[in-house]
């Protein structure tokens, strides 16, 4: 209970959000936490605006609803400020990850955040067209979310990408994604 | 000897592990969201042939409830899963299955009834079927989703029940959430399962030959089958407390059919059934480390209801609120509030009790809504009149 | 036959075999269905020529037969309706009502 770490995602719906959410929750649960991984639950709908959530814990995790009041929040599309109230309930002390080319200056004065809350941007979509030569910002903003959070180390997230993406992707797709998850994790701004 | 891997599952992943580890013969089913992907999960494991189950795609729920009907009569250990309006085009099938007295176990992905459309959890569907005779258990989590379906197989074909089974979870909240969760080895829940060996099994050769489904009219003994089903579903109260002693000890996770948390000196109590009773606990914790004295009751068998261990449990509280996750529209209250005040009335103690009608149609449980409650209690406890029948906890 | 129903009106709700199943076969023979009957059939030995079409035609299984020769009927069973006496190529059988039969008797 003390220690729970709330992660809500805002995306749209084919980002790959909950896939992340996902991601994140395993690669906790390698390292004997207790995690929790949904999406808010819903009709498909592609390019919809959809939330995701994560919640990792050291001890087990009892609570059944969205979270209202995260820790951290990771954006994967940056439209989705204008029209989704996304710094709702951010906890002071918490941190907000933006898929952004702009710096966490601007981010910052646009969503209108005291100094109390870590704004952190990357260019995921950017890195996710180099690397995996398509728009799939999830892995990268994944290496954000370690960086800025420092929930596990990069490792962590590497080999079970390894593990996971290796039993479905062939080894050029996993390679791209580390390479993805590596470059975010070196690029995104912290401010 | 016994052993659980980790892992991160949905609940209706689990849920189709546990079946394809207890190894039924047949699975008749039909897709409903958001029940469908046990049943998807079901097939890929007929498919990879992890499992040698008769596997029947069927037109409707009405066909699959009607199949297993069939399947289980024959003689084969028989499941399937269901979810809102698949499980309310079972329902006269329900009945015969409980009449027939047929052990088929049924996974429930716990969802709202239209109207208005509406896929998301509450109760209305399982409590529609509550008086069907089955035997109904609610998960809390994805893991106990995955321990009470095993327990299901031997509660249903226990020789002292043989009745069938509705093993329940909240649809999405934790059919779709991926929760960290044990499972155990094959060879452990096979042998725990054990066997089925039905006595009056349609396709048994080697027996005399049997005839079900037969008429009981004009004076016949209707009513006496009734009160041997009654009977039956009383006795199961014994079972399903010695089957979850079994498991428990296998899989050191405890399975009560109810579930106190700080219910020895709590003077204010939610009673819960579902994923609800976690986020009630969760807050109940942060209160009693104000020094409020709090408690929680989860109630994991609504039937047969454990109206002795629930009377027993709340005796001592001063106030008590009970969560409804579905309407019983007319009545006093939801369908777990008539049960539990009517569980309270031989004592001459009794606690004031309110009705808390939360979270239809998939309306989020939020902590703070917890929160409400129990500041509700603490006033009641101090004094302040009981507030209406019953309450629409943060409805609009 | 194994399952014994001559006590069934005092059978408590545990007797019965669990879900109304009935757990052996052949037991149609204890239920005397022959009150239903308004007319009984009865049979003229000597226009028979014993061809057995009565009791191919039966629905009831209630022609007795011994020897491949019709003896006499099932009056346990026999309901009364008549398909033997249409079906009979001889008119060897002819529907008698029961109530002048009983009047006729005494």
């Amino acid at each position: 209970m003390q220690q729970l770490t709330e992660i809500r995602w805002h995306a749209r719906a084919g980002q790959g959000a909950v896939t992340a959410a996902k991601l994140v929750a395993e690669t906790a649960l390698e390292l004997d936490q207790y995690i929790q991984a949904m999406p808010e639950y819903g009709p498909e709908r592609m390019g919809a605006p959809i939330q995701a959530f994560t919640r990792l814990s050291e001890d087990p995790i009892e609570i059944h609803c969205n979270i209202e009041d995260p820790n951290v929040v990771v954006i994967l599309d940056e439209t989705l400020i204008a029209i989704v109230d996304v710094t709702r309930g951010l906890v002071d002390g918490g941190a907000i990850i933006v898929n952004t080319c702009s710096p966490p200056a601007v981010v910052r004065r646009a969503l209108g955040l005291g100094e109390g809350v870590r704004v952190a941007c990357v260019d995921a979509s950017g890195i996710a067209n180099e690397a995996l030569k398509r728009d799939m910002p999830n892995t990268p903003m994944i290496g954000a979310l370690v960086k800025v959070t420092g929930v596990f180390e990069l490792e962590a997230v590497i080999a079970h990408l390894t593990k996971t993406f290796g039993k479905k992707f062939s080894q050029e797709v996993v390679d791209a994604n580390i390479a993805a998850v590596t470059r975010a994790y070196e690029e995104v701004q912290v401010a | 000897m016994a052993t659980q891997k980790t892992l991160a599952a949905t609940g209706n992943v689990l849920v189709a592990e546990a079946m394809r580890q207890c190894a039924p013969d047949v699975m008749a089913a039909y897709p409903i969201t958001p029940q469908t992907t046990i049943v998807e999960e079901f097939a890929k494991f007929v498919a990879q042939g992890r499992v040698h189950t008769e596997y029947v795609t069927v037109e409707s729920e009405h066909s699959a409830m009607s199949a297993c009907v069939g399947a289980s009569a024959a003689g084969a250990r028989v499941m399937t899963a269901t979810s809102s309006q698949g499980l309310a085009l079972m329902w006269e099938e329900l009945h015969i299955a409980s009449g027939m007295r047929l052990p088929i176990v049924m996974a429930n992905a716990n969802r709202a009834l239209s109207a208005p459309i509406n896929i998301h959890c509450d109760h209305s569907d399982v409590m529609g079927a509550r008086d069907t005779g089955w035997i109904i258990l609610f998960a809390e989590t994805a893991q106990e989703a995955y321990d009470n379906t095993i327990m299901s197989v031997r509660i249903a074909e226990h020789p002292d029940v043989l009745l069938p089974v509705m093993t329940t979870l909240d649809g999405f909240i934790t059919t779709h959430s991926i929760d960290r969760a044990q499972v155990m080895d094959d060879e452990t829940v096979a042998a725990f399962v054990g066997d089925y060996h039905p006595d009056l099994a349609l396709l048994d050769d080697t027996k005399p030959p049997v005839s079900h489904g037969n008429f009981a009219g004009l004076g016949g003994p209707y009513f006496e089958f009734k009160k041997a089903q009654r009977n039956a579903i009383d006795r199961s109260a014994a079972v399903i407390k010695s089957v979850g002693e079994e498991w428990s000890a296998i899989c050191e996770r405890p399975f009560g059919v109810i579930e106190g948390w700080g219910m020895e000196d709590a003077e204010l109590a939610i009673v819960a059934i579902g994923s609800t009773a976690g986020n009630a606990r969760h807050v109940a914790r942060e209160l009693r480390a104000q020094g409020v004295r709090v408690g929680v009751l989860k109630v994991r068998v609504f039937r047969p209801f454990p109206f002795a261990e629930i009377a027993d449990a709340l005796g001592g509280c001063k106030a008590v609120a009970v969560l409804d996750r579905s309407e019983s529209f007319g009545a006093e209250g939801g369908p777990l509030f008539l049960e539990v005040r009517s569980a309270l009335y031989d004592r001459a103690e009794r606690p004031a009790i309110v009705d808390y009608i939360y979270g239809l149609g998939g309306a989020d449980v939020k902590l703070e809504l917890m929160r409400r409650v129990f500041s509700d209690l603490s006033d009641i406890a101090d004094g302040a009149e009981v507030p209406g029948r019953l309450v629409y906890l943060g409805a609009r | 036959m194994s399952w014994d129903i001559s006590k069934i009106d005092q059978w408590k709700a545990e007797d019965f075999p669990r879900g109304a199943a009935i757990p052996d076969a052949g037991n149609s023979r204890d239920y005397v269905t022959g009150g239903w009957r308004s007319e009984r059939p009865e049979r003229d030995d000597d226009k028979c020529t014993q061809c057995l079409l009565c009791w191919i035609f039966c629905p009831d299984s209630a022609i007795n037969v011994a020897d491949e020769k019709v003896t006499t009927f099932n009056y346990d069973h026999c309901k009364g309706c008549g398909v033997c006496a249409t079906e009979c190529p001889f008119d060897a059988i002819t529907m008698v009502p029961e109530g002048c039969e009983l009047k006729g008797e005494k």
